[in-house]
């Protein structure tokens, strides 16, 4: 069955969160295009993340959130409907690891970008509108303060000490805490894929390239 | 039989199932382009390859300038390199490849169709979101990102949970002036950037059998902005007569086998769906977006909406920050608002039936706005030229460019300077999509020609009438 990784998997977190108040959050603003074909070695890649909402066109800072004093060390975003939509930029998910960001809890996340966290270590986190403004307006209250979550158990626990569960998909709960990889999953179905592409080839000869 | 087509195909490709519900998919076609020209490099230091090469096309769009026929017109840099390194890998590794100088090369999503590289009943990927364009030729065709592009080249498969299925359906006429980009933003409008989310979208309906499949392919293009990673419409004698003389397509015998398959594809009325909208044609009108996400469009005729009548707050915040950043006042009309360029191309309206579209409209009148027309490929503009439409273009005084992403993802040097506005006919009007401080407003090809001609969003149902009575 599955092997287990077991470093530098996902279990459990405390950290400072940071209200992000954007609806729709696409990918664009999480890194703008143009950083695209920036390798993610470069020592300054962790300004590419909100980049056009951090920096003025002078390079000094905005007032965004995630460049306030009490919020800059957060490991956790908290946002609204829709986190992550639009383009399928993987740099998306490497933004946010550069700044050591290491769970988003929204009520909905763009399809792409929710595989993209998954596959890189980061926890996204359903949980409804409702709950998630409760959430954002306790970080506003009381700037710096820590959300506790707890994958293995599926609950965090809010500034004001309130508990919630979450649902996560039981494979993808399983990639976070072993850190784990798919193509060693897919490994062990060697010998299938291999008889599958032969029968599928005999069934759908038209579907092969010939040229 | 009650399987939709989405799931007949599905289950098609499904090599081995989890309990979670994840299914290890089999691919068939794997299209990439120059942003992820680094893949090969990451493969290789895993030392893994590519386990079918022959089904892996490739072609660079996002970072070609559109004034370079060869690659040595590419100035050096980063968009030198990403272009230079998918050919190198290319080379290596021995896949497709459409290089700068082969006239077959362009945007991603209008080749694969183009080529029949894309074909019904295929599964089909490639690191864009805007895959979910070949389903318009009755295939599964999805965005994936870097790491799933990784497994697709070393195993040919994806692990993949089934989305749920969501049948959008069109019925009725359009007016005339009104296309298919329009009826995508009115879909979108109504069920939200977020609607699809965990969905795939099955289109059809009259106004859908009744489409081209170039339009059709405009229509899946804007699936992922309505949250939808898969937008698809069931393959009919259209899709078979389109597939059937492309370059990749099967011959022969094996042709007449992949149409008896194509045809098993047909949806029936019983097919059940999780859930399904009706959207009249008639209630169409040219749409032009006002916000920074393609659900906040108007009709031509509609004011712009007043955040203040929004009663969801965090709803009314976002559409006062969008207002703000577009500096565009509530209640006022589109009509009003003075445009400085006009962007046509990009993988939703680079097609040859869109710039023949544009030239019906622009025929005898100038551009008075700097224009750009940016072909979906190589092909595209042959054609385009053989008709004598770059003649119209050029005589109106827009610019005829080569094929690529251009203006739709800026990456290219083709970019807006803060604070300017364009209506573009691409498919994203994201807050600095087009450059840092750009204002995008997303229409359809008629109506970003009738922008052209007069500076402003016009409705072009009644621009025929009254341009045509005012100069002549």
């Amino acid at each position: 069955m599955l092997k287990n990784k077991g470093s530098n998997g996902f279990k459990s977190l405390s950290a400072i969160a940071v209200p992000i108040e954007i609806p729709n959050c696409d990918t664009d603003q999480i890194i703008p295009a143009r950083f695209l074909r920036q390798p993610i070695t470069d020592p300054n890649y962790r300004k590419v993340l909100f980049h056009d909402l951090r920096f003025n066109q002078d390079g000094s800072e905005t007032d965004f959130v995630f460049n306030h004093f009490s919020f800059k060390n957060g490991k956790i975003f908290v946002s609204d409907i829709n986190w992550g939509c639009g383009s399928s930029r993987e740099n998306a998910v490497m933004a946010l690891k550069a700044n050591h960001i290491c769970v988003v809890i929204a009520p909905s996340f763009g399809d792409i970008h929710y595989n993209n966290c998954i596959k890189n270590g980061i926890l996204p986190i359903r949980l409804s509108s409702v709950i998630c403004k409760i959430l954002r307006d306790q970080l506003w209250q009381s700037p710096g303060a820590k959300i506790q979550v707890n994958l293995e158990k599926q609950f965090l626990i809010s500034p004001n000490k309130k508990m919630y569960e979450f649902n996560i998909d039981s494979l993808d709960k399983y990639r976070l805490i072993n850190n784990f990889n798919d193509l060693d999953l897919t490994e062990e179905f060697t010998k299938e894929i291999i008889n599958f592409t032969e029968i599928y080839g005999q069934r759908h000869r038209w579907a092969s390239i010939t040229d | 039989m009650k399987r939709n087509i989405f799931d007949k195909i599905w289950d098609e490709h499904v090599i081995t199932e989890r309990e979670n519900g994840e299914s290890l998919l089999y691919i068939d076609r794997h299209l990439i382009h120059d942003l992820h020209y680094r893949s090969f490099k990451s493969l290789k230091e895993k030392g893994l390859n590519i386990r079918e090469p022959k089904k892996l096309f490739a072609v660079s769009d996002h970072s070609v300038p559109t004034t370079a026929k060869k690659l040595k017109d590419i100035p050096s840099g980063e968009m030198f390199d990403a272009v230079q390194g998918l050919q190198l890998a290319a080379d290596e590794f021995k896949f497709h490849h459409f290089p700068m100088s082969d006239k077959r090369r362009g945007i991603v999503h209008v080749i694969g169709p183009e080529q029949g590289i894309t074909l019904p009943g295929l599964t089909l990927v490639c690191g864009d979101s805007h895959t979910s364009t070949h389903g318009a030729l009755g295939c599964i065709g999805f965005g994936i990102g870097s790491t799933e592009i990784e497994h697709v080249l070393a195993t040919q498969t994806i692990w993949q949970r089934k989305p749920k299925i969501m049948k959008i359906n069109i019925n009725g006429i359009l007016d005339f002036g009104v296309g298919p980009k329009d009826v995508i933003l009115s879909v979108i409008r109504e069920i939200s950037a977020s609607g699809g989310n965990g969905y795939a979208i099955e289109f059809g309906g009259s106004v859908i059998d009744f489409m081209s499949m170039e339009s059709r392919m405009t229509v899946c293009n804007m699936a992922i902005e309505a949250g939808a990673r898969f937008g698809i419409i069931a393959p009919d004698r259209k899709t078979i007569d389109y597939c059937s003389n492309k370059p990749y397509a099967p011959k022969g015998y094996l042709l007449d086998e992949a149409i008896e398959y194509w045809k098993t594809l047909i949806p029936n009325d019983e097919a059940i769906y999780d859930s399904e909208y009706s959207i009249s044609g008639e209630d169409i009108a040219p749409m032009v977006s006002w916000g920074n996400s393609p659900q906040w469009s108007v009709r031509i005729d509609e004011p712009i909406p007043e955040p203040k009548k929004e009663m969801n707050p965090v709803v009314r915040a976002e559409m006062e920050a969008a207002l703000n950043y577009m500096d565009l006042t509530p209640g006022s009309f589109m009509s009003a608002v003075p445009i400085d360029m006009v962007f046509i191309g990009a993988c939703t309206n680079s097609r040859i039936e869109d710039l023949r579209t544009v030239a019906r409209v622009i025929k005898g009148y100038n551009s008075i706005v700097k224009t750009f027309v940016v072909p979906g490929s190589g092909l595209v503009k042959e054609q385009a030229e053989a008709e004598g439409l770059h003649k119209i273009f050029i005589k109106a005084g827009m610019e005829w460019r080569e094929p690529g992403c251009s203006m739709c993802v800026a990456l290219n040097g083709d970019v807006l300077n803060p604070g300017q506005r364009s209506a573009s006919t691409s498919n994203r009007n994201f807050r600095g999509r087009q450059g840092v401080g750009s204002r995008t407003h997303l229409v359809s090809p008629a109506m970003a020609a009738v922008a052209s001609i007069t500076g402003y969003f016009k409705d072009v149902r009644k621009f025929n009438r009254e341009y045509n009575c005012a100069e002549k």
